[in-house]
């Protein structure tokens, strides 16, 4: 914001406090006048999470404008559904978050649970929590490793993505399959804890912490990182009203909103857990915010671990699941991912597929309004740092 | 700017000399995890070929082909699922949705092929190297998303039934029935199965949507006798229902006769849209012989047809041994009016108490119509033959059971022993011991056959049932000699029966001469199997026919005889049960339409 480009031209400086010219609140941006660059970062782009693009015109080194595009990715999940029946669905909705796929696994089961009246088994729900948990955490490290690298620290990605591939090792134990688990069916879930799992679990929780102390080391005791991630996009408590921001990105600007505590759902109503908040709202703040709730997250899981109890049923009696028909009605259900409230509308008209299946995932304002938002007067070198600063996830935007 | 955050960031170094975590040949150093989703298993000594794999799999990855070295038969389709790995997203609802459990995967998920057809396969026949694995995903026996078990069905119990002959079993509600519906998996090898093919997924799918007319509709297709079928069929359905491999089968039998319940008999015509059918629209006549199963569905389907139709029956009423040879509490007669009623009112004429071959002969028949049906069924008893068999106080079950639907009063003995395996045998027996009830206040009736327990061919709860109705069922003993004392049955001598066929399947009673016993008696009956009686052909055209084994007259396959006007189903020529002689009268009343139109 501070640094003005230095241009080599004579005639003209990109001079930001001069350029663009603005009209009625609008800024003039006409690229015949060569003071301007479109560039485009995205859908082919290590600095944009996934398959989006941003359309961004720069003065300088600065953007000025951008415009964010997304159908890169469309796959049509919400519509696949209709043509589905209603236990085929889970197959489908786990492929609309790579890294954290298990929070639309439990809301689509959850919805129709509710829908048909059905009350999962007690030691169902501790596994969902489970599930859940490590999936945040599994999420959150995929994250800090895409914001060191934003940063240019590869090394700290390395490290991340294999402690999560340790973390995948114990999902693919847990349930069959590594990135998707399919484990959460309606009624429950479909396999019990296998043996030894449990203190392979506490390892790795140990393991992961001696981790997060060497990244607390080099990445957030470092000069480099403050100085780039400290006052970049700052959200303001208005903003997180106006743009309907939810999650880490709400609650670094003091929104105490988390639907684990708000609204507990699964077993998280009888876990100890505390809303972790911060005041400041820019992207180190969100980082820091992050950080924490990987700490959190450590935490709920060895609690889980320890309050699964060791028997009992795992999968309430389902219908017939060939011609399972679901009474006429809708519903709405939410979970916490590690973007945010993570939410998933349903409505049954009575026959055997849904009639509308509508996920209403966080990243479609933060990686679409909200960016277009923060990114300008943002450095270009800062855009990627920004972007995964929001932990945007692109086919969320596109079901 | 602190020193500390320049600083820190250098303690990475010290990774440098930490191992790193990567795995340098994870081809063969990890394996999958345990219950791991990879390439899958199909085990063909239990799959069936239901299909239900390829029904539930999302991504149509799943076909169901013919593979050689499988053959079609009863219960099996024949067909294997083959996986198409290019669509294949490993969601394994395929293995928890496997009624048999044949279907699992193994932990194997490195695969090289060159050839991209390579991952199109059909698992169990391609030779695989995971196919003898042990590890990896099988359903859970925790989850189940399919219903094994079957609605229970509200019966009598033994004292409620023991001295009357009110029906037993009561019929599904609506509710039990809808729910029963649910666990059809729609796999259609009961179709198969079924001798008249009827569309029962289709029927059952009826009954789940709560459609009972369209249900209805679908059942006169092929079976125009749902009130009898729905309580009396020896439902092969049941036998090789897919749910039947890993629990229990679906009630087909009872569901149809829940559709049939539903409808009253006033509405028949109505809901099958035969109110206009009163006169035969074709100038062409058939004569039926027997107004049992076989004669009555020929009847119908040429009535409906436009024929003119008209049943020679022997005895006083319809329904042959469907009325003469079930007892009334397993099938109450006003069932059977109530089918038969609503045929008749097609304007199918049945002229009872005539005999043909006495009261009038086949060749008057064969000048008087255009074609003749006989479906006269198997009403001789056959008798064991051992000495002392030709006592007047040794009975055949099939004359007893006649007696007691005619209505006559028969002279039931205080000690009964019945001789036989089968339903018939099961059906006197029963039918003894309620008689006995009445007269005497006690039951004491022992029934023996030549199978031991557990290859008796009666049905499995016609036996459970007998017992509880106090019946002693001794099996496993060949009869030697009925003991006779002044004209008086003592008693029958018999011997242990070790074994029933020889190796090559045939009827050759093996014995243990050391093992006797000795059950006391002064009544006997015999229920060792029924004989036909083809009095009412003549000589000249017996040499019509030819005959086959064990005196059937043999048919082609639309039950046409050698002499081209007579069509021959029923008892006689398959089962015998209901069903063959439905789907027999059905398949003869098409080839007569044939014939007819030539």
């Amino acid at each position: 914001m501070t640094n003005i480009s230095k241009s080599k031209y004579k005639d003209y400086k990109a001079d930001r406090l001069k350029y663009p010219e603005m009209e009625n609140g609008k800024p003039i941006i006409d690229l015949e006048s060569h003071k301007f660059t479109k560039i485009w970062q995205g859908p082919q782009h290590p600095g944009v999470t996934g398959n989006m693009s941003l359309e961004v015109i720069i003065n300088g080194d600065e953007v000025v404008n951008s415009k964010t595009h997304v159908g890169y990715l469309h796959r049509g999940f919400e519509k696949l559904m209709e043509r589905r029946k209603y236990i085929q669905c889970f197959p489908i909705v786990c492929r609309m978050c790579v890294p954290e796929p298990d929070t639309n696994e439990y809301c689509v089961s959850a919805a129709m649970e509710d829908l048909a009246g059905i009350v999962i088994p007690e030691k169902a729900e501790w596994l969902r929590t489970l599930n859940l948990e490590m999936s945040r955490l599994g999420s959150f490290l995929m994250w800090i490793g895409g914001q060191a690298s934003s940063l240019g620290m590869g090394a700290i990605g390395q490290w991340t993505i294999g402690m999560r591939d340790f973390w995948l090792d114990l999902f693919e134990e847990m349930t069959g399959g590594r990135v998707y688990h399919m484990y959460m069916i309606p009624g429950g879930v479909r396999k019990d804890l296998p043996a030894g799992f449990k203190e392979k679990a506490k390892d790795l929780i140990i393991k992961t912490r001696n981790l997060l102390f060497d990244i607390e080391k080099s990445f957030f005791n470092n000069a480099i990182v403050k100085s780039r991630l400290i006052g970049l996009g700052i959200i303001s408590p208005e903003m997180v009203d106006e743009y309907g921001i939810v999650g880490p990105n709400a609650r670094a600007s003091g929104r105490e909103y988390d639907v684990r505590i708000n609204n507990p759902y699964v077993k998280y109503a009888e876990l100890n857990i505390k809303m972790i908040t911060s005041t400041i709202g820019d992207a180190y703040a969100r980082a820091e915010l992050r950080y924490q709730e990987i700490h959190q997250s450590l935490d709920l899981i060895s609690q889980i671990l320890d309050k699964i109890p060791d028997n009992g049923e795992i999968q309430a009696k389902l219908p017939n699941v060939l011609h399972w028909k679901i009474p006429a009605g809708q519903t709405y259900v939410k979970a916490e991912s590690t973007r945010g409230e993570h939410g998933f509308y349903m409505v049954s008209d009575g026959s055997e597929y849904p009639r509308r299946v509508f996920l209403r995932g966080a990243s479609y304002t933060h990686a679409i309004s909200v960016l277009e938002k923060l990114i300008v007067n943002v450095s270009i070198s800062d855009i990627a740092a920004l972007m995964v600063s929001l932990q945007t996830c692109p086919p969320e935007i596109e079901r | 700017m602190k020193l500390k955050d320049i600083l820190s960031p250098f303690s990475v170094w010290k990774k440098a000399a930490q191992k790193p975590w990567t795995i340098i040949d994870p081809i063969n150093d990890r394996p999958g995890a345990e219950n791991y989703r990879g390439f899958h298993r199909n085990d063909f000594e239990k799959c069936i070929g239901c299909g239900s794999c390829e029904e539930i799999c999302q991504n149509a990855a799943i076909d169901m082909v013919p593979v050689e070295g499988q053959e079609t038969k009863e219960g099996n389709s024949g067909l294997r699922p083959r996986i198409d790995y290019g669509r294949c997203c490993w969601c394994a609802l395929c293995v928890d949705v496997c009624p048999t459990g044949s279907l699992t995967m193994s932990n194997e998920y490195t695969w090289i092929a060159d050839e991209p057809e390579e991952y199109r396969f059909v698992p169990g026949a391609a030779k695989t190297k995971w196919h003898d694995e042990e590890k990896g995903y099988k359903r859970s026996q925790d989850i189940q998303l399919i219903d094994y078990d079957r609605v229970d069905m509200f019966e009598l119990s033994p004292q409620e039934r023991d001295k009357s002959f009110i029906e037993i079993v009561k019929g599904y509600n609506k509710e039990q029935a809808m729910k029963e519906a649910e666990r059809c998996l729609e796999c259609g090898i009961c179709i198969a199965t079924c001798p008249a093919h009827m569309d029962i997924p289709g029927y059952i799918a009826a009954i789940r949507d709560d459609d009972i007319e369209n249900a209805f509709r679908i059942l006169y297709e092929t079976n125009p006798l749902p009130e009898i079928c729905g309580r009396i069929c020896t439902h092969k359905c049941e036998t090789v229902c897919a749910l039947h491999n890993n629990g229990e089968s679906i009630a087909i039998r009872w569901l149809k006769r829940y559709i049939a319940d539903q409808i009253p008999p006033e509405k028949y015509k109505e809901v099958l849209g035969t109110e206009h059918l009163e006169d035969p629209i074709l100038n062409k006549k058939v004569a039926i012989i027997g107004a049992g199963p076989a004669g009555i569905s020929a009847a119908y389907y040429l009535a409906i047809m436009g024929y003119k139709v008209k049943i020679y029956e022997a005895l006083p009423d319809s329904g042959g041994m469907a009325r003469y040879g079930i007892p009334e509490y397993r099938l109450p007669y006003d069932q059977i009016d109530m089918d038969y009623d609503y045929i008749k009112s097609l304007g199918v004429e049945i002229q009872f108490n005539t005999k043909v071959g006495e009261d009038i002969s086949l060749e008057q028949l064969h000048s008087d119509y255009d074609a003749v049906f006989t479906g006269t069924g198997l009403h001789l008893g056959r008798s064991t033959r051992i000495s002392g068999s030709d006592n007047e106080r040794v009975y055949f079950a099939t004359d007893l059971l006649r007696e007691v639907s005619l209505g006559n009063e028969i002279d039931v003995a205080e000690n009964i022993v019945v001789i036989g395996g089968g339903n018939v045998a099961m059906d006197i027996t029963r039918t003894l011991t309620r008689l006995q009830n009445q007269k005497f206040g006690k039951v004491q009736v022992l029934t023996t056959s030549l199978e031991s327990e557990d290859i008796m061919p009666a049905d499995r709860e016609e036996v459970v049932e007998a017992r509880e109705e106090k019946a002693i069922i001794d099996p496993g003993w060949g009869p030697k000699k009925i003991e006779i004392e002044n004209g008086k049955i003592k008693g029958l001598h018999v011997v242990k029966c070790t074994s029933v066929f020889d190796e090559e399947g045939r009827f050759n009673p093996k014995f243990d001469e050391n093992q006797k016993k000795f059950f006391e008696a002064d009544m006997i009956v015999e229920s060792i199997g029924q004989g036909m009686d083809l009095s009412y052909l003549s000589e000249e055209i017996k040499s019509g026919l030819k005959f086959g084994s064990r005196g059937r007259i043999q048919v082609n396959e639309n039950f046409q005889s050698d002499l081209k006007w007579l069509f021959i189903g029923g008892d006689i020529i398959e089962g015998p049960d209901v069903i063959h002689g439905i789907a027999n009268g059905h398949i003869a009343a098409k080839a007569i339409d044939t014939f007819l139109k030539k």
